[in-house]
C-alpha cells in the first residue's frame, strides 16, 4: 500500500479490490484463525456448542425497490449468513445511521417490514443502536444487523467446505441476478416488466427443510455481491480442485436475461439475495433437489454443475453454444449499491 | 428469445464448426475489428470450436482502449476545474491516465458522472446552469451519431454551458494502416454496427488494394461462426471481396440519415490512436458551427506531461501483433482490477477478455 492510495469504490464490490483490501490490511491488523477462515459467520466454540456469528451493513440506494427495502435485506442478509452456515440463526442486533431530514414515515416502513422478515425467519431483534448524522453526512439511513445462531458439531465443516470432495454435485435453488437488476432499474427508473422483483428473502426454512432429509450438505454460500462466479471461484481455490459448470443448466429469468444483454452484464456476476449455492454428495443429489423444489422458495431449483480433479483451483463454464471459457472472479464492474 | 435463442442454438454452432473444420485448410490469421465481437469471442468460449490453425487476432475497436494517455489527462485536468461537471460512459472512469485516472478525481470528490447517453449529459447540463458539463465523446461510427445528435439539441436549446470533448474516430483509416504496419491478415471480421451506418463501401479498398477477405459480422455465436466460414471460404477460393454477414441489422448503403448527422456536426482531423499513433484523417473534431461547444478550445487547461505506462504493450495488442499473454504485465501486474494499459479496463479490450474467459 503506497501512501497516496486512497479507497475507491470498488474496494466494496465484492470482487478482487475488495479481497485485496480485507486480506493485506484487515487480515494483517486482526489476525487471528476464525477471522482469517474466510466463512461467511465466524464459527465460535462456546461451552459444548458451536456459535456462528456475523455482521452485515447495508447502504442500498434507493431504499424501496420491487420486492423489498434496505430493511427487509438487513434481516435477510444476516438470517442467511447465518443459514448457510448450517445454523439456526437466534437473535439480531440492529443499527442504524440516519441523516437529520429523513422521514420519520419511512423508517416506520422500514422498521415495519424488518420486523415481519424477523417474525417470518423466527429470529427475534434483541439488541441496537441509533446514532444521527448532519444533513449530508449519510444517505438518508444506513443500516448494520449482527446476528448470532447454533449449530450442531458436524456443521461446522459446511462453512469451510472441507469435506467437498471430486464427483460432488452443485445446486442452486432458482433464477440468477433478479435483486441485481431490480435494484439496477429502481435506481435508474428504467421501465421493466412488472414480473421483476428482488428475490430478497430468509432462506433459514428452506436448508433447514434440506437439513431434514438427513442429506450431508458438504458446502453453502449465499451468492450476494460478486454473484455465483465469485462464490464459485472462492471453493474452487479453497479446495485445490476444479468446477465445471454447464451454462445452460444455470437459471435466468427471461427479464434478466434482457437487461443483461441491453447492459452487457454477466448474470453469473449479479447479486442475490435470496439464493443458496449447495454442493452435496452425487448420491444425495436427487433427495436434496426434491427437497428444495417442495419449498416455495426453491421450485426452481437445478443442478448447475459438478466438482472435479481437472484444472484445479479453476472454475470452467461449459457455454451454452458447446465451447468452454474461464469462470474469472468478478474484477470492477460498475454496478450500484445493491446491498 | 427472439433474436437471441436463434443465434445461439447448439445444434446450428455445431454445423457451423463441423463445417469450418471440412472447409478449411490453410493456415489463417483473422482480425475481429470491434471490441464488442472480441468479447462475444472470448465469452462463448468460440476459439475452442475452430480448428487450430485458425488464429483469431484482436484489433482496434474497443473505443476506450485506443484513446490517448493524453486524452485521460486532460479529462482529469478538466474533472479538476471549479464548476465542472465531467459525464461519460462508464469504462472510460477507471483508464490509467499519466498520474491520476477519473474514478481517483471521483473519488477525490470531484464531480465526474456515468451516463447511458450524449443526452443524459445534455439535461445534466440543463439542470445545472451554473456548471460547464463536459461529455466525454468516445467511440466509432456507431456512437459519433448519437453525440452529433445530442449536440444539436443542445445547439438547438442553447444549452451554452454543455461542451463536448471529443476522441471520436472512424474506422477505415485504422484498418488500412494495420495492413501498412505488416501486421500478417488473411482477413477481417468486420464491426457489425459500425457498418449499420457507413454500409459496406468503406471497406471497399481492403480486397481490392491489400487482397484481404472482409466479412461484416453480428455478434451472437452464429453470426461469428458463419462469418468465420465466409472467410475461410473466401481464403480457399482466394476471391476476397466485402460480405456481409449481418443482412438483418446492416445495409449495404448504411444509414443515410446518421452520416449527413454526424458530417454536419464534425469534421475530419487528424487523431492519435494507442498503438498505430497519429492517423489521418481519422477523428471527428467539431465544425465552426458548433465551435462555443468545444471544451478543447473553450476551456483553457493545464496538462500534465504524458507519461506512458513502463512495460505495457497495448499499442502491440491493438495491431493484433502481440497476444495479451505474451505481455510481461499480463496477469502478474496488470489485472482488470489494477489495470496498467487501456486494453485491461473495457469489457472490450482484448486484454480483459483474456484475463476473464481464457487464461
Amino acid at each position: 500500500m503506497k501512501k497516496e492510495d486512497i479507497v475507491l469504490l470498488n474496494h466494496g464490490s465484492g470482487g478482487k479490490m475488495a479481497h485485496e483490501l480485507i486480506r493485506n490490511l484487515f487480515f494483517r491488523h486482526f489476525d487471528n484463525e476464525v477471522l482469517t477462515s474466510e466463512t461467511d459467520s465466524a464459527i465460535l466454540d462456546v461451552g459444548d456448542g458451536q456459535l456462528a456469528f456475523t455482521t452485515d451493513s447495508y447502504v442500498v440506494n434507493p431504499l424501496f425497490f420491487p420486492g423489498g427495502n434496505i430493511g427487509k435485506l438487513a434481516v435477510c442478509g444476516t438470517v442467511n449468513d447465518l443459514s448457510v452456515s448450517g445454523a439456526k440463526p437466534e437473535a439480531l442486533s440492529v443499527s442504524f445511521i440516519l441523516e437529520e431530514g429523513f422521514l420519520l414515515s419511512d423508517l416506520e416502513k422500514i422498521v415495519i417490514s424488518m420486523a415481519e422478515t424477523a417474525r417470518e425467519a423466527g429470529v427475534a431483534v434483541v439488541t441496537g443502536d441509533t446514532k444521527v448524522v448532519e444533513h449530508g453526512k449519510c444517505d438518508k439511513i444506513f443500516i448494520n444487523t449482527s446476528g448470532v445462531g447454533w449449530l450442531s458439531r458436524e456443521k461446522k465443516k459446511i462453512s469451510y467446505g472441507t469435506g467437498v470432495a471430486p464427483g460432488d454435485i452443485i445446486m442452486l435453488n432458482g433464477t440468477l441476478g433478479d435483486h441485481g437488476i431490480t435494484v439496477l432499474a429502481a435506481r435508474e427508473s428504467l421501465e421493466m416488466s412488472p414480473d421483476l422483483q428482488s428475490d430478497c428473502a430468509p432462506l433459514n426454512g428452506l436448508i433447514q427443510h434440506v437439513f431434514e432429509t438427513g442429506a450431508a450438505v458438504k458446502f453453502m454460500r449465499d451468492p450476494t455481491r460478486g454473484g455465483l462466479a465469485t462464490v464459485l471461484c472462492e471453493l474452487a481455490e479453497t479446495l485445490q480442485n476444479g468446477i465445471e459448470l454447464e451454462e445452460e443448466n444455470i437459471p435466468v429469468s427471461p427479464v434478466v436475461r434482457g437487461a443483461c444483454e441491453v447492459f452487457g452484464y454477466d448474470p453469473l456476476y449479479l447479486a442475490n439475495e435470496g439464493k443458496v449455492v449447495m454442493v452435496v454428495a452425487e448420491k444425495d443429489a436427487d433427495s436434496v433437489l426434491t427437497a428444495l423444489r417442495e419449498h416455495p422458495l426453491g421450485q426452481e431449483a437445478v443442478m448447475i454443475g459438478q466438482i472435479t480433479e481437472n484444472h484445479p483451483g479453476k472454475v470452467v463454464l461449459r457455454t451454452e453454444i458447446g465451447g468452454n471459457r474461464i469462470v474469472d472472479m468478478l474484477a470492477g464492474e460498475q454496478l450500484p449499491r445493491i446491498c | 428469445m427472439k433474436y437471441i435463442d436463434e443465434f445461439r442454438d447448439k445444434e446450428i454452432v455445431r454445423k457451423l464448426s463441423d463445417e469450418i473444420h471440412r472447409v478449411s485448410r490453410k493456415p489463417v490469421a483473422f482480425m475481429e475489428v470491434c471490441g464488442g465481437h472480441t468479447h462475444a469471442i472470448q465469452k462463448f468460449g468460440i476459439p475452442s470450436l475452430l480448428p487450430d490453425h485458425i488464429s483469431l487476432l484482436s484489433g482496434p475497436g474497443c473505443p476506450v482502449c485506443v484513446s490517448s494517455t493524453r486524452y485521460v489527462d486532460q479529462a482529469v485536468a478538466f474533472s479538476r476545474l471549479p464548476d465542472v461537471i465531467i459525464t461519460t460512459f462508464g469504462d472510460m472512469i477507471r483508464i490509467p491516465g499519466s498520474t491520476s485516472s477519473l474514478d481517483r478525481e471521483k473519488a477525490a470528490g470531484h464531480d465526474i458522472r456515468i451516463v447511458y447517453s450524449a443526452l443524459d449529459a445534455v439535461k445534466i447540463a440543463q439542470a445545472n446552469p451554473g456548471k460547464r458539463v463536459i461529455f466525454l465523446g468516445i467511440g466509432f461510427e456507431t456512437t459519433a451519431p448519437a453525440t452529433a445528435a445530442a449536440m444539436q439539441v443542445a445547439h438547438r436549446l442553447k444549452v451554452e454551458n454543455f461542451f463536448l470533448f471529443s476522441a471520436h474516430k472512424v474506422m477505415p483509416p485504422a484498418m488500412e494502416a494495420l495492413i501498412d504496419e505488416g501486421v500478417k491478415l488473411d482477413g477481417y471480421i468486420a464491426p457489425g454496427h459500425v457498418s449499420t451506418v457507413t454500409g459496406h463501401v468503406i471497406y471497399q479498398s481492403i480486397p481490392g488494394k491489400f487482397g484481404l477477405a472482409v466479412v461484416i459480422s453480428g455478434f451472437e455465436p452464429v453470426d461469428v461462426l458463419q462469418s468465420i466460414l465466409l472467410l475461410v471460404k473466401q481464403v480457399e477460393t482466394n476471391s476476397p471481396r466485402v460480405e456481409i454477414q449481418y443482412g438483418r441489422v446492416v445495409l449495404p448503403e448504411g444509414n443515410k440519415p446518421a452520416r449527413d448527422l454526424m458530417y454536419e456536426v464534425y469534421e475530419p482531423r487528424d487523431d492519435w490512436w494507442r498503438g498505430l499513433g497519429m492517423l489521418p484523417d481519422s477523428g471527428l473534431g467539431l465544425r465552426e458551427k458548433y465551435a462555443g461547444h468545444d471544451a478543447e478550445s473553450i476551456i483553457p487547461v493545464e496538462v500534465e506531461p504524458t507519461r506512458e505506462p513502463r512495460g505495457c504493450i497495448c499499442g502491440a495488442v491493438l495491431k493484433g501483433i502481440s497476444k495479451p499473454m505474451e505481455c510481461p504485465l499480463f496477469v502478474r501486474v496488470c489485472t482488470p482490477a489494477t489495470p496498467v494499459g487501456a486494453c485491461m479496463v473495457s469489457p472490450e479490450g482484448a486484454c480483459q477478455a483474456y484475463y476473464k474467459y481464457h487464461r
